[in-house]
């Protein structure tokens, strides 16, 4: 704030204050001339025929007037009201936020901290904590993920055992705290349209989808050059670099053959953001547990 | 009114004080039907306030305003703040009560039942046992200081203090368990630091202590003036009154005119009514107020002043009523009418708000579910051969015991719920579940469809929610 629309709330709101205390104690009586009429109690109004009376207020609605008026007046003296006056004891609405944060990582220590140290496998059957999974899950993963972890159109399937990065409690509570980024490269330009196509026709049918038999053979040797570095020769994925596996039929794109060809042609960008600066240490480990929890057949 | 003079240009100009210190009332012990009425409505009221939150119910007060966990037990009943239109239903219906009560009986309320009253009328009699009667407390106020003034001043304020403490405690009972809040309240000394102390969280400490202060203030020193500039029922109820408004009035052509009299003169030949003017209806008033002037805002109804004027009568051998409880009407007319269009108006609205209300709270399943389609995702989801659709599922399990719920789905497809697997919820607990609802691609030839989710109590049938929700799907030709 300014210096000087700082002095202006200042001297406003002082003046206001002198006024409200000027008006109060200048009406605290009224002179009555000799010359008017003793009897006369009335103020003079009348509205249909009634007449309002000049009697007094009851003295405690002065005094209690009086009293709030004093407790503006020390308020403005400890808290920030004044323009850029801090207030004497230096009280901000940022030091309650703080306090408050500390207060409420307390209680989360508290709450979570139990489950801190009690491994994955046990916490899946432990309902309380997947019942706190869940909230969490819906108010951080849920967006993308979809309510019940089922994943979206590019957002993996967290309710399926096909794993990008794997699926072991370890890998699950590293991609949550430290993100994971997909990247398949552009092929378009290195291939040309029609070899796009070709090998498009073999991806189709390594997952036994209806294809074209030859343009398939004849894009298998291209496979083997530009893929199966990170696919693998047997196009099973690789779970270090998070390439899927082509030969399910489990899709993070659509299986579809112009979605194939898309994805070829023009490459997938893929960022799982990293939870560890939002989240606390103990909260991502009871959420692994969740998302492991989601996969598990608790039938067997 | 104070008025003081000073002299100005040769001429007195007086003040006058636009803010005046009210003068006590001193009022007349009097004993009386309505006295004896208003005692008899004011000890079960004081008795039910205090005793109410000791009792215990499944466990748990009778009646706690549980305001941290936003849960109101009532008696068996419990309400939550979904339920918050039944409160606000229960606050019309007893407006409609009171408008009903006040244009047939006046101000009754005021005089009878209200708080105010009843603990004003509670610390007068405290007065009365201390300084004695009107004239005795006047005398005593204008008595210099000595022993006897002021142990009876000091006893007087120390039974004020404890009655509004025991008031400020049961009231905070209402809100936190009462036998938690007395024993936090006692103080000990802590065998760590040596100091005295106590337990209570300083919250409900804090409001017993101001409910304290503020009955030790209203009921002691504020008294009518509450009732008079506090009290928005005084502002408003003169409109309610109408010319056969039951309420107290003096009968002036019965009365007027008043004087004193010698009593073996014929006070008639004389030009005198009933009225001796003794002032007594004046003394007892716990407003300050001459009801022989005409009905006035002020008046609370209580009656008090009948009782007195009835004594008088009694004394003087005049038929009682000269002051009494009658309508406008009546006195200029002598009929009264009490089954007024206006009357039979409200007490219809306020049986028909009543019965609904009774029928609503008895039909109440403690059972609310919400449904919210999943928005963070595409419109749908196709899995092999299946549409799916996400739902949150909110359930809020009002119950006073835990269930497990189970979710069933109805519609015009053959939909089906996948991987739900049903939990225990708490009692009073709210819980999201999500789930996952599919349908066969062929199976689906619209885009939208209406689906009827229902949550059931596995042990409970009867405990069964039902929301309705939409399924979308993609276009039909696809
Ligand atoms: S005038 Fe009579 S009824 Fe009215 S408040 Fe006074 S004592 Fe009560
Ligand atoms: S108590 Fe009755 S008789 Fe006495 S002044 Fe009042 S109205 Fe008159």
């Amino acid at each position: 704030m300014s210096t000087f629309w700082s002095l202006w709330i200042i001297v406003l709101t002082l003046v206001c204050l002198g006024l409200v205390c000027w008006v109060l104690f200048a009406n605290r009586k009224v002179a009555v001339k000799d010359s008017e009429e003793p009897e006369n109690q009335t103020t003079g109004h009348i509205y249909d025929g009634i007449e309002e009376f000049d009697n007094p207020l009851p003295r405690w609605w002065f005094l209690m007037f009086v009293g709030t008026l004093i407790f503006g007046a020390i308020y403005l003296a400890l808290y920030p009201g004044l323009g850029g006056f801090k207030g004497i004891i230096g009280w901000t609405q940022v030091k309650q936020l703080e306090a408050e944060q500390e207060k409420a990582a307390e209680v989360e220590a508290k709450t979570y901290g139990v489950y801190a140290s009690m491994p994955v496998e046990e916490l899946i059957h432990d309902g309380r904590a997947m019942k706190m999974g869940v909230r969490l899950f819906a108010n951080n993963c849920a967006v993308c993920h979809g309510a019940d972890g089922g994943g979206n159109y590019g957002f993996p399937n967290l309710t399926d055992n096909d794993w990008l990065y794997g699926g072991k409690a370890e890998d699950i509570r590293n991609s949550i705290a430290n993100g994971r980024g997909g990247a398949m490269p552009a092929l378009g330009a290195v291939l040309g349209e029609e070899n796009v196509a070709k090998v498009a026709e073999y991806v189709l049918s390594l997952s036994g989808q209806d294809h074209d038999a030859a343009l398939a053979e004849a894009g298998a040797p291209m496979f083997q050059q530009n893929c199966a570095v990170c696919h693998g020769a047997d196009a099973k994925g690789n779970k270090m670099v998070g390439a899927p596996n082509l030969t399910d039929n489990t899709w993070l794109y659509a299986g579809t053959r112009e979605a194939i060809q898309q994805t070829i042609r023009s490459g997938r960008q893929n960022q799982m953001p990293a939870q560890h600066n939002k989240l606390r240490e103990e909260k991502i480990h009871l959420l692994a547990a969740y998302v492991y929890s989601l996969s598990f057949n608790y039938d067997e | 009114m104070s008025e003081k003079s000073s002299p100005e240009d040769g001429q007195t100009i007086r003040y006058r004080n636009l803010y005046e210190k009210s003068d006590k009332i001193y009022t007349r012990k009097i004993t009386g039907l309505y006295q004896n009425i208003r005692r008899y409505t004011g000890l079960p009221l004081i008795a039910g306030f205090l005793l109410l939150p000791w009792f215990v119910i499944d466990g748990r007060p009778a009646v706690l305003f549980d305001l941290p966990a936003r849960q109101f037990h009532v008696l068996w009943l419990t309400f939550w703040p979904q339920d918050f239109m039944l409160l606000a239903w229960l606050l019309i219906i007893s407006a409609f009560t009171l408008f009903t009560v006040t244009t047939s009986l006046g101000r009754v309320y005021c005089g009878f039942t209200c708080p105010q009253t009843v603990w004003t009328l509670m610390f007068i009699s405290v007065e009365h046992f201390f300084e004695g009667d009107r004239n005795k407390q006047i005398k005593l106020d204008q008595s210099p200081w000595n022993f006897n003034k002021i142990w009876r001043k000091s006893s007087k304020h120390a039974v004020w203090v404890l009655i509004a403490f025991i008031t400020g405690v049961t009231f905070i009972g209402y809100f936190v368990p009462i036998r938690e809040l007395l024993l936090g309240l006692l103080p000990y000394r802590d065998s760590v630091s040596g100091m005295m102390t106590i337990d209570a969280n300083p919250v409900a400490a804090f409001w017993t202590l101001f409910f304290t202060t503020a009955t030790y203030l209203n009921a002691g020193w504020m008294r009518e003036q509450v009732c008079k500039y506090m009290c928005p029922y005084a502002r408003f109820q003169s409109v309610m009154y109408d010319n056969n408004t039951l309420s107290v009035h003096y009968d002036t052509k019965r009365g007027e005119s008043r004087g004193a009299r010698k009593p073996k003169d014929d006070y008639k030949a004389n030009g005198l009514g009933d009225c001796i003017d003794c002032s007594w209806c004046v003394q007892v008033c716990p407003v300050d107020i001459d009801i022989r002037d005409g009905l006035q805002y002020e008046c609370i109804n209580c009656g008090l002043c009948v009782d007195a004027c009835n004594a008088v009568m009694d004394k003087m051998q005049y038929p009682r009523g000269l002051v009494r409880f009658t309508s406008e009407d009546e006195l200029k007319t002598g009929v009264f009418k009490f089954l007024r269009p206006r009357i039979i108006g409200y007490a219809l609205a306020v049986t028909a708000m009543m019965s609904a209300f009774v029928y609503t709270i008895s039909t109440r399943t403690p059972l609310s579910v919400d449904v919210i389609r999943d928005r963070g995702a595409r419109m749908y989801r196709i899995s092999g051969d299946q549409v799916q659709n996400v739902y949150t599922v909110k359930i809020n399990n009002m119950d006073n015991n835990p269930h497990t719920y189970s979710v069933g789905v109805e519609g015009d497809y053959p939909f089906e719920v996948k991987n739900y697997r049903p939990v225990q919820i708490l009692a009073g607990e709210v819980f999201t579940v999500p789930l996952r609802i599919s349908v066969p691609r062929k199976a689906l030839d619209t885009e939208k469809t209406t689906l009827i989710l229902k949550v059931t109590a596995s042990d409970n049938d009867k405990l069964q929610a039902i929301e309705t929700t939409n399924f979308i799907g993609p276009a039909p030709h696809k």
